[in-house]
């Protein structure tokens, strides 16, 4: 048996008008991943509030869902940080906001925030459903990152858990490496050459982590591999969004300080515009 | 021998003469266009030596020729003027340390890998400099051009001073004004009707040789019938008495002063806007269509101007007429610039004499007919034809140019371009939200091989370099899909920018295909004009804003005898019993292809996928074919990708027996397996293993062909219609 990637989630809940979606969704998630939900409030607890709660938590498909609902107050940062340590949580599940009038994504400050610091895993939702939406295509960044196999065995986990037919891995070949700047024909002609080069050992690369895989995960998907040309985890959120993927499966970042903040790199792209639901993996060992 | 220096050998005759040819447009020329900056003459032709000799020793384009350059006519008499401070000619000397400087600069600027540099401009804000400077250099040439060498003012006052001049001629007593204009006038008319006669060996010789034949001849004659030279030295060009050793040296002396360094950003910048214009321009002349290295040539054209400046020249810059005539003459290579440089250098040592004789009316001619032509009605019209927007781009730096200068003129232009963008958006958050934002996403799709760009946001002037660095990388002679339809606006810029990389990527034997380019709306049917998503209009009539490849898939149907309609239907009965459609709501069909006995149509379908919150808007082209005879209902896929779908509708699995090569490449489901074995006959799995792969579908009485969840471009669309009717062919027996 494969080994769960997440043991447990962690769900911080605001009483808005999303919350019966969200509280379906994470449900089923947990369902999904057999995984224990812990649901957290940072606020007040008062009757009137406990009662909606166990409403909504009524009408969740799968009964024998193993949950617990948690009180504090404080800040909700800091709560949600605490909380995620205390219970040896894995996984925290966020909501994203969709801008007004638009069709768009970002994560707002709170989930940002949380994003950046929180050490487990972290799944940013941008469209919640009551009604289950089958996750059908995953796309996983296959950079040449130590935390990669990890991306990759989580996303072909949760493609087998929510049913996923489609897996592709996707590295991205960036400026830096091909090193030629084309200028004339010579040029042009080098530099084909490298990326070429440059995209065979990509793809030897991701070939040997998928060796490495076991069986059952990898014998029920489909996986392909493609190797883009764009910005460092920017285009891979771009490529998740032309060809339509229902969750992105990213490393999280080595460094998140406020240099990264100004000169946005990798991740803070992707929170900026988010193309699709983004799993972001985070080596808790 | 090796062969490339064999085949440069073999084209050395037809370059020297191509140099020859172009050496005889660049004398007069060069002569003119130092006059008209108030220089001496000969500076003009020291930077078509110098340039000439040097860029095509170190340069990287192939067919260009460098010498002094119409754009900086304005420059150059701006600064000479302003650093002389009433005197021309040690205003002169002061230019000179100023274009050695910008010559260092445009070496930088090469080594610097800046050759990027024109691409920030808006297109229309160019055009509208250019034609400011043209219509410089034509207001003040009016004037030498019939015999007023005294006339000075501003641009503004000299155009208004024209019937005045003219008025002028006509009082005059001087026989010598009347020479003159009548030199002038014959001259122009030489110019403007020189490419209506349709004599080869008239055209020999190009129209300002003519000119200075004609004159000088005219000259001559006059001494042989003993009749006094009506012109005196005041009306004519004045040429040092011995060329190589009174050259004129740098004063470096005013180096640090404010009006220097204007001076000198000036002149880089339109030098270098210029040269990588032209060298632009002229990469799409070139016969063999090589790229051409602009930071390479940015390097010779500063090194070039260095020398040039130190000896007494003009500028070095690429010019587009020149370059031209060299290409009409079948250069190959940058020796025909050499020997440019090389027999301009000849016919000055040779011919001192005889252009002491030269009238400065008639070069002034010369240059009247330039200016015009940058400023001609038709450039105007042509502009107003692609929108209202780009004219009032146009005509605003234009006016600020001639009313100003040049800097002032593109920076408004560049900012005017910006506000119209921003209000035609309503929104200056789409622009400074993205704006550094990696917006392009490019990558070479599995199973086709063509590369595949995407472009999000906007794509406009300010950030068209990271689309162009994207096409730059991708080798000409392979197919590009460029999909626009997350770009939520295309400016004009960008559009004639795509056009070009168009045309040569077919030269090449490659193909760019705009596609999601539909649901833009334009202001006109111009294909250069800007393009903008309109939101709330699902059934806006798509006819007036014709795409490239809306007139593409026209004239593919004219090809085929189809018939082509752009229009939206909503009659979309006819698709919605494919399986394929049970959960995706169409919701109009556009851009149908059809054949005569409308057995097979082509058509752009949108669709949605999914409800409420998780729906998404699709556009797919497919193929639908009507068949005479009924079939079983099957859907053919790869992968089993869509099987969700089919188990789902009561379909099983169905494998044909011997075929484990197809069993396993495709995924076949049908109602009734029995039936469905027996259409698939040996020649049909054949067919299909043999081509690409194409989710086929059929409902019982027809067939639906699906090659991807997008719209395909018209090569695709031909390949797919190949298809579809081979298929129709095998499948109708």
């Amino acid at each position: 048996m494969v080994q769960q990637p997440f043991k447990t989630m962690l769900f911080g809940f605001a009483f808005s008008p999303t919350l019966e979606i969200n509280i379906m969704e994470t449900s089923r998630l947990a369902h999904f991943f057999n995984s224990k939900l812990v649901l957290l409030h940072v606020g007040e607890k008062t009757a009137d509030k406990a009662h909606r709660i166990n409403g909504i938590l009524d009408k969740i498909e799968h009964k024998d869902l193993d949950f617990e609902i948690h009180w504090e107050t404080g800040d909700p940062v800091e709560t949600i940080l605490k909380a995620s340590q205390s219970n040896d949580v894995d996984l925290l599940v966020l909501g994203a906001m969709q801008r007004e009038n638009v069709f768009t994504f970002y994560v707002g400050s709170i989930a940002r925030k949380l994003t950046r610091q929180v050490k487990c895993s972290v799944l940013l939702l941008i469209k919640p459903a009551q009604v289950r939406v089958p996750c059908q295509h995953i796309v996983v960044n296959g950079l040449d990152d130590p935390d990669t196999p990890t991306a990759i065995r989580c996303a072909l986990y949760t493609a087998n858990a929510l049913g996923a037919k489609r897996v592709t891995i996707v590295e991205e070949i960036r400026q830096q490496e091909v090193q030629v700047t084309v200028e004339d024909d010579k040029s042009l002609r080098q530099a084909t050459l490298r990326k070429e080069r440059l995209k065979a050992r990509e793809e030897s690369r991701v070939q040997h982590i998928l060796e490495a895989m076991p069986e059952e995960l990898t014998s029920k998907v489909s996986i392909k591999s493609q190797s883009i040309f764009g910005k460092r985890g920017y285009s891979i959120g771009h490529y998740a969004e032309v060809i339509r993927a229902d969750l992105l499966v990213m490393n999280a970042p080595r460094k998140s300080g406020v240099l990264d903040r100004i000169f946005p790199h990798d991740i803070e792209y992707i929170l900026s515009d988010l193309p699709t639901d983004v799993l972001i993996i985070r080596n808790s060992s | 021998m090796s062969e490339a220096s064999t085949t440069f050998l073999r084209s050395l005759p037809k370059n020297i003469f191509s140099g020859f040819v172009v050496s005889l447009i660049a004398l007069p020329l060069g002569l003119g266009l130092a006059l008209a900056s108030e220089a001496p003459p000969i500076s003009g032709i020291i930077a078509a030596v110098v340039g000439g000799i040097v860029v095509a020793l170190f340069g990287g384009s192939h067919v260009t020729i460098t010498g002094p350059g119409n754009g900086l006519v304005i420059v150059l008499l701006g600064a000479i003027t302003a650093l002389g401070a009433g005197d021309m000619y040690q205003g002169f000397l002061y230019t000179l340390a100023a274009i050695v400087v910008s010559g260092v600069l445009m070496l930088l600027l090469g080594f610097l890998k800046l050759g990027r540099l024109a691409d920030f401009f808006p297109a229309s804000a160019i055009q509208g400099m250019l034609a400011a400077i043209g219509i410089g250099i034509l207001s003040k040439q009016f004037h030498i051009m019939i015999g007023n060498a005294e006339a000075k003012g501003s641009i503004v006052s000299l155009l208004a001073q024209i019937p005045s001049g003219l008025w002028e001629v006509t009082k005059s007593m001087d026989p010598a004004i009347w020479v003159a204009a009548a030199v002038g006038v014959m001259s122009l008319m030489i110019m403007i009707f020189y490419s209506k006669i349709r004599n080869p060996y008239f055209h020999l010789i190009p129209a300002p040789m003519w000119i200075l034949i004609l004159t000088v001849g005219f000259s001559y004659a006059c001494s042989w019938f003993a009749i006094p030279y009506p012109l005196s030295e005041k009306y004519l060009v004045s040429i040092p008495d011995n060329v190589m050793t009174n050259l004129a040296f740098p004063d470096f002396s005013k180096a640090f002063t404010q009006e220097f360094a204007v001076a000198v950003f000036a002149i880089t910048f339109i030098a270098s806007i210029e040269s990588l214009l032209s060298i632009k321009a002229i990469d799409k002349l070139d016969p063999e269509s090589r790229r051409s290295n602009v930071n390479k040539d940015l390097k010779a054209l500063g090194l070039a101007t260095v020398i040039s400046g130190f000896l007494g020249g003009l500028n070095v810059v690429t010019v587009i007429a020149r370059s031209s005539v060299n290409v009409n003459n079948n250069a190959s290579n940058r020796s025909a610039n050499f020997f440019h440089g090389l027999i301009l250098l000849a016919l000055v040592l040779l011919f001192q004499e005889q252009l002491r004789r030269i009238p400065l009316a008639a070069l002034a001619a010369i240059l009247v007919y330039t200016g015009y032509k940058l400023a001609s009605p038709a450039l105007f019209r042509r502009i107003a034809g692609i929108g209202k927007e780009q004219f009032a781009i146009f005509i605003i730096t234009l006016l600020t140019t001639i009313f100003t200068n040049l800097i002032t003129g593109i920076s408004v232009g560049i900012l005017v371009t910006f506000i119209i963008h921003v209000i035609l958006n309503k929104s200056v958050g789409l622009f400074i939200g993205n704006l550094f934002k990696p917006n392009i996403l490019m990558f070479k799709e599995a199973d086709e091989g063509n590369y595949y760009i995407s472009v999000k946001y906007f794509s406009s002037f300010v950030n068209f370099y990271k689309l162009k660095n994207k096409l730059d990388a991708v080798p000409e002679s392979e197919s590009v899909v460029l999909d626009l339809s997350m770009a939520s606006f295309v400016d004009h810029t960008v559009m004639e920018g795509l056009q070009n990389y168009s045309d040569t990527f077919t030269k090449r034997g490659g193909s760019i295909e705009i596609i999601g380019l539909d649901k833009h709306g334009a202001d006109s049917v111009h294909p250069f004009a800007i393009r903008k998503i309109l939101p709330f209009d699902p059934l806006k009539p798509i006819e007036r804003y014709f795409t490239k490849r809306q007139s593409d898939l026209e004239n593919t149907a004219a090809d085929y005898q189809w018939n082509y309609r752009a229009n939206k239907n909503i009659g979309v009965d006819f698709l919605s019993n494919f399986i394929f459609f049970r959960t995706r709501e169409i919701r109009y069909f556009y851009n149908t292809l059809e054949d005569d006995q409308q057995s097979c149509r082509v058509l752009d379908v949108e669709f949605t996928e999914g409800q409420f919150i998780a729906k998404e808007v699709i556009k797919s082209t497919l193929m639908y074919i009507t068949l005479d005879r009924s079939l079983p209902v099957f859907t053919l896929d790869r992968e089993g990708l869509l099987s969700f779908l089919y188990t789902g509708a009561g379909f099983t699995d169905v494998t044909i027996p011997r075929h484990d090569y197809f069993n396993r490449r495709f995924h076949l489901s049908g109602k009734d397996p029995k039936a469905v074995r027996l259409v698939f006959t040996d020649q049909l799995i054949l067919f299909l293993e043999s081509h690409p792969f194409y989710h086929v579908e059929s409902n019982g009485n027809a067939i639906m062909i699906l090659k991807k969840e997008r719209l395909l471009g018209v090569t695709e669309i031909k390949a797919m219609i190949y298809f579809g009717q081979e298929l129709r062919s095998l499948l109708q027996v």
